[in-house]
């Protein structure tokens, strides 16, 4: 990876500790409602495999746990912002939320707030893909949980069966909201786990996002020879709770602080400091610019929107004027009706 | 016009749809090599072959998933789910992402799939092979669910539905496959919304759907011939969205109706008929309306009481007849 992109990758995953930090002082102003799921800790997964990807072309999917991926796939930082203030310029207009942030221009085919949920959804684009002979690639990202739905075990199947390209990408945080993956789950390494599909795959540290990028790198280049269906592993951590309904209270202190040294934005930092391609007043720099942006255009953009209007309260419920619901043309006859017949 | 069987009609659905765009693909249990269970998409794995006639494993929300999913990159499934039964596996997926995620999305995506699928009482399949969800389907805002009571219906219907860019809920029936009845030879399209009046009269408004659409004609024959009482029969093709203005059209001129559904009572198309009645004409009745419904068991093995579970023919003349104090 070149000097220039590390650089630029720091930038974007700090961006994105600060955005979430910010969403979160948001939702305890009430600024944000409903459930909020936070990204900490875990910046280089959506990072470190969506740089390995092609953001905007490709189809990504995932979970509540949506905002980053969203944005790393291009959506922008403001109508993201505006989402969760549901507000009328939000990127789903105020009617999704933080758990279902869309931007199907860029791709990024939503988040889903049934754990579980996107996996055959992912099979199903990566089918479409084939179908009409694309390029693309699906990518789903979804945490350690939801691999104890029945809908991982049968979208593995038909993924495999029919040999889809679709990368599917496991961010192991270790809990399933609030309970522990050995406390729930009988093979607590996930990737063990797809060999009963004979689907390949591979487990790496979520946390250093050169690793994960080059683990990507190979997944995807598998995915989109033509492959078949892939399964990679990245052991991760989320530094707040599973919501911000959540107390945090089943993780020991010292898990915690193991952890939190294991910062993936500290480990490429550090990396560039020692190798004399960042100053720690750069850095800094960097950090200030971030957080003065989120507040000056993210923030303010997103206050300052209007709200949806009751009158489109019923929008986007079904198609408008459907041609098919009353057919113009060809319609059959329906007794006792003197419908038009175009 | 052609004489077809209710699968017939289905089938010719599929093939023509399937003929003129190729994104349009059908999938489920043993519809390919094995032609279907029902046959509705019989010859179709020789003439499009398996990429797109697909026999999926036995994983109903799995591959309703991904049809949903395909429908999102410009594919237009038809999924076949071989019971409806088994459409309990499936409803977090028809529910939470099809008939949502237009609405959640801010308008983005639309899940444009079919779902088909036989419910009803057939010949002692026992509790888990005969219920109905039409109750269930109904009831969820971005999703259509018609049921045809006849082969044009059938065939009419499944092309509206295969062209329309609203998710889609076909409720067929196991017993009328091999129903017969005239078809166009030229192509047409069945409205996905109204209903249809296939019976008229002037002295009650019989509400029927599916199956229910026969036992009202059977009964409404029997009335006209013994009793000199004429019914008029209205085929709710469509139960989500129900047509208010039909139901009060009719009820507008005979001031009574009836409601005969295959299901059990709560909660269903008669008690919804029931409240339009009430919103939209209740000034207009002259008498209380009701429901003949199934009786809220699970469906029973033995024959009898299997029998004794569900409407016929007979109860509506009864409950025509108390209705009219004869």
């Amino acid at each position: 990876m070149e000097i220039a992109d590390k650089k630029r990758l720091l930038q974007e995953m700090l961006f994105a500790r600060r955005y979430e930090e910010r969403c979160y002082e948001a939702y305890v102003e009430r600024k944000i409602g409903g459930f909020l799921h936070l990204y900490p800790g875990q910046e280089a997964c959506a990072h470190g495999v969506l740089e390995a990807a092609r953001p905007g072309f490709d189809y990504v999917i995932t979970g509540y746990r949506d905002h980053i991926h969203a944005i790393k796939c291009g959506a922008s930082v403001k109508s993201v912002m505006a989402e969760l203030f549901a507000k009328e310029t939000g990127c789903s207009k105020g009617r999704g939320g933080s758990m279902h942030i869309f931007d199907v221009a860029k791709r990024f085919m939503g988040g889903y707030a049934l754990v579980g949920g996107p996996f055959p959804l992912a099979a199903g684009i990566a089918k479409g893909v084939k179908m009409q002979g694309g390029q693309e690639i699906c990518i789903c990202f979804l945490g350690d949980a939801a691999n104890n739905q029945g809908t991982f075990h049968e979208s593995l199947n038909m993924a495999k069966v029919w040999g889809l390209p679709v990368l599917y990408v496991c961010e192991n945080n270790l809990y399933g909201i609030g309970t522990r993956i050995d406390r729930s789950t009988a093979v607590v390494e996930q990737h063990k786990r797809v060999s009963g599909y004979n689907i390949p795959s591979n487990m790496v540290d979520g946390q250093d996002i050169e690793v994960v990028y080059e683990a990507a790198q190979t997944a995807v280049e598998h995915v989109r020879a033509g492959k078949g269906p892939y399964f990679l592993e990245l052991m991760t951590y989320r530094y707040r709770g599973h919501s911000m309904s959540d107390s945090n209270a089943y993780r020991e202190k010292e898990e915690e602080k193991k952890w939190s040294e294991r910062d993936p934005i500290i480990i490429l930092r550090d990396r560039l400091l020692a190798s004399g391609d960042l100053t720690m007043d750069a850095y800094k720099a960097m950090d200030d610019e971030i957080i003065e942006q989120i507040e000056v255009d993210i923030i303010q953009y997103a206050e300052e929107s209007p709200e949806p209007s009751v009158d489109e309260l019923e929008h986007y419920v079904l198609a408008d004027n459907d041609p098919y619901v009353w057919p113009k043309k060809k319609m059959a006859r329906v007794k006792g009706r003197e419908y038009g017949n175009g | 016009m052609a004489e077809l069987m209710y699968w017939e009609a289905i089938q010719r659905a599929h093939d023509e749809e399937m003929a003129r765009d190729p994104m349009v693909i059908c999938m489920g249990e043993d519809i390919g090599v094995a032609g279907g269970t029902y046959k509705a998409t019989s010859g179709l794995y020789k003439k499009y072959g398996a990429e797109r006639v697909i026999d999926t494993p036995i994983s109903e929300g799995g591959y309703t998933g991904l049809g949903i999913g395909a429908s999102y990159v410009g594919v237009r499934p038809i999924i076949e789910i071989m019971s409806v039964n088994f459409a309990w596996l499936a409803t977090d997926q028809i529910v939470n992402t099809a008939a949502k995620v237009r609405y959640m999305s801010g308008g983005q995506l639309t899940a444009p799939v079919v779902f088909r699928s036989p419910g009803g009482t057939a010949h002692q399949l026992g509790a888990q092979h005969s219920a109905r969800m039409e109750k269930v389907f109904m009831g969820i805002a971005g999703l259509r669910v018609v049921t045809p009571s006849n082969p044009l219906q059938a065939y009419g219907l499944l092309k509206s539905a295969v062209r329309c860019n609203d998710p889609v809920f076909i409720n067929e029936h196991e017993l009328m496959y091999n129903m017969k009845g005239d078809v166009p030879d030229d192509e047409c399209f069945f409205p996905l919304e109204g209903s249809e009046v296939t019976r008229s009269g002037n002295d009650v408004s019989i509400f029927a759907y599916n199956i229910s659409v026969h036992w009202a004609l059977a009964a409404a024959k029997i009335l006209s011939e013994k009793y000199d009482i004429e019914v008029e029969v209205i085929d709710l093709y469509s139960l989500s969205p129900l047509d208010r203005e039909g139901i009060k059209q009719s009820v507008s001129k005979t001031h009574r109706a009836l409601i005969v559904e295959e299901a059990e009572p709560a909660v269903g198309v008669g008690a919804e008929v029931m409240a339009i009645l009430n919103e939209e004409c209740f000034y207009e009745l002259d008498a209380p309306p009701v429901r003949v419904s199934a009786v809220n068991v699970p469906i029973p093995f033995n024959h009898q009481l299997e029998k004794a579970s569900i409407p016929s023919a007979k109860d509506v003349v009864d409950a025509v007849l108390s209705m009219l104090n004869k």
